[in-house]
């Protein structure tokens, strides 16, 4: 560790630069606006300072509120699901077997496509007209599938969807997470009878909490976020009109400038909140095993 | 013996189902781009009769859609050098040099990755087109804007993924180099940056794809001339009626980079997704 902070200052500055003007300009200038009243198409030009205003009116907005709830059911289903078969396939990928590269390979293709071509990949699966997802299911199942008619298949489709693309991110982190855990306590927690599950209890799952908090958290962030997919899939129709697609509809479309600063400001601060709970938990348990 | 078969059948049988699972999805997307509008509403069916190659051949030859890639090219190239020069200083500092609030520092930057992105665009809307003016030239629509903007998500990433790396670069090291007379420049060039790259590579390597996939800024701050492809896919979906094999013979064209980079370059990207995670 070197004392020359002033180095060290120089080294981070462009960084620093960047960031801020990029980064947390942008963010005062959202918190500033999310206190005024701005509306292209109002009568009055300009801001017009209305204190807590938007910020009221975001409670008792139903749209908000359910974009709200929307995106946490997403979220938590999407990411309970991924975590799950990620860790089964993680697991069964430490086993050795010939070909095993090849669909470790394939499985982790979803992951470097862009979300706007994961939509556009979907949207051609499920579209009413050519698309074989709601042919089959209709043919076979007697189902009717139309994301545009029915809310809930539309949400559905939208974290089947999610779970395609991210679940290999999952399994590459619990992959590399299970390789790291040391032998001889799982060895040993055999040798004194304990049967698989205990062993994943007791040995396994507690080796993995870091990777696994850190997988979630990332997770977490960039589900809140999700907006290019789903807008590809669904177009902002009902069941998938998540909170950033609200945030763009009230911005753009809306120009509700006032209005959508302040919606951003607290979905901003509810993932920091989660996120940083989060960050706790992982940097406290690190501090514990080194002391 | 008979418990080895099952086990091996079971293996294989769970791998086949899941790669299905992945590449159904994406075969039907090449489908889809080999039919013309008529072949396309008959009655849905995954195999190919015959190679309808005219949606690739009407994408490729259209000059807008050759300004998109170029754009993309461009963009994303510069990004990742970028990101790499300033991750590799930033991350040198933070872990080298006693910093007032580093731990806050880090966090913050990590910050910089949670905002709701739709929140962002209207005052770097506004900042691209009014703030940073030069005469009549605008950030707005143009290559570097997007270059700059980018930096905000693919830095953070890159520093969390670094700092493992450069941490575990002892020390000693740097300071046996600045013995051997090596400044600051020096020990960046002969210690650090070689027992760096891969995790530098890796970091090159996903802030390209990210900078590739990238749509919603793209979209929302270019109008013409510094366009990518990502915008260009969205561009297709119209009111009027889309063109669905062209958009599908476009979004293959995309897929072209992240299959190369995901062959060529998995080990690594695997290491890389993981440094942050498993740094223990």
């Amino acid at each position: 560790m070197r004392n020359n902070s002033r180095i060290g200052w120089l080294l981070l500055s462009p960084t620093l630069l960047i960031l801020i003007v990029f980064g947390f300009l942008p963010f005062l200038y959202v918190l500033f606006v999310g206190f005024n009243e701005w509306n292209i198409f109002a009568a009055e030009e300009g801001l017009r300072f209305s204190g807590l205003d938007n910020y009221r009116r975001l409670v008792f907005d139903d749209d908000f509120t359910t974009s709200v709830q929307l995106t946490l059911k997403f979220a938590t289903f999407a990411i309970a699901s991924e975590v799950v078969l990620g860790f089964l396939l993680a697991q069964m990928l430490t086993r050795k077997f010939p070909g095993k590269s090849l669909f470790r390979i394939i499985h982790t293709f979803p992951l470097m496509v862009a979300p706007i071509a994961v939509g556009a990949i979907w949207r051609l699966l499920v579209i009413p007209g050519f698309g074989p997802v709601p042919f089959f299911l209709d043919r076979w199942f007697d189902i009717k599938y139309q994301i545009g008619s029915f809310p809930e298949q539309a949400l559905l489709t939208s974290i089947i969807m999610d779970v395609w693309h991210w679940t290999p991110f999952v399994t590459l982190t619990m992959l590399a997470g299970l390789s790291a855990i040391p032998r001889e306590p799982v060895e040993q927690a055999k040798v004194d009878g304990a049967n698989r599950l205990q062993v994943f209890w007791y040995v396994t799952l507690p080796f993995l909490r870091p990777v696994l908090l850190t997988t979630v958290f990332i997770r977490i962030m960039d589900a809140i976020r999700t907006v290019d997919e789903v807008w590809m899939l669904a177009g902002g129709g009902p069941g998938t009109r998540f909170t950033g697609i609200y945030i763009w509809r009230v911005v753009f479309p809306r120009t509700d400038y006032g209005y959508g600063s302040s919606i951003s400001l607290i979905t901003l601060y509810l993932t920091v909140v989660l996120c940083w709970l989060l960050f706790i938990a992982i940097s406290g348990r690190r501090k514990g095993e080194v002391e | 013996m008979r418990q080895r078969v099952w086990r091996f059948l079971l293996t294989y049988g769970f791998w086949v189902f899941m790669t299905a699972l992945t590449l159904i999805p994406i075969w039907w997307m090449f489908v889809v781009s080999m039919r013309s509008r008529v072949e396309l509403f008959s009655r849905p069916n995954l195999a190919i009769s015959r190679f309808f190659v005219e949606n690739y051949t009407n994408v490729l030859t259209d000059s807008t859609f050759q300004r998109y890639m170029t754009n993309s090219i461009v963009v994303s190239t510069c990004n990742a050098a970028l990101v790499m020069a300033l991750a590799l200083l930033a991350t040198y500092a933070l872990s080298r040099y006693k910093l007032a609030g580093r731990d806050n520092i880090f966090f913050w930057l990590i910050t910089n990755r949670m905002a709701p992105p739709a929140a962002f665009l209207l005052p770097l809307f506004i900042m691209f087109t009014r703030s940073f003016r030069i005469g009549d030239w605008t950030l707005f629509d143009t290559q570097l804007g997007l270059i700059l903007l980018y930096c905000v998500f693919n830095l953070p990433f890159a520093i969390w993924l670094l700092k493992g790396v450069v941490d575990g670069i002892p020390i000693e090291l740097d300071d046996a180099a600045m013995i051997d007379g090596a400044g600051l420049a020096g020990v960046l060039r002969h210690v650090v940056i070689p027992l760096a790259a891969p995790g530098l590579a890796v970091t090159g390597i996903l802030s390209w794809v990210f900078a590739w996939n990238e749509y919603l800024f793209a979209a929302n701050l270019t109008s013409v001339e510094a366009r990518t492809i990502t915008t260009g896919l969205a561009e297709f979906v119209t009111v009027t009626g889309t063109n669905w094999g062209e958009l599908a013979a476009m979004s293959m064209i995309t897929l072209i980079p992240s299959a190369i980079i995901v062959i060529v370059a998995q080990r690594y990207i695997v290491m890389g997704l993981t440094f942050g995670a498993v740094k223990e």
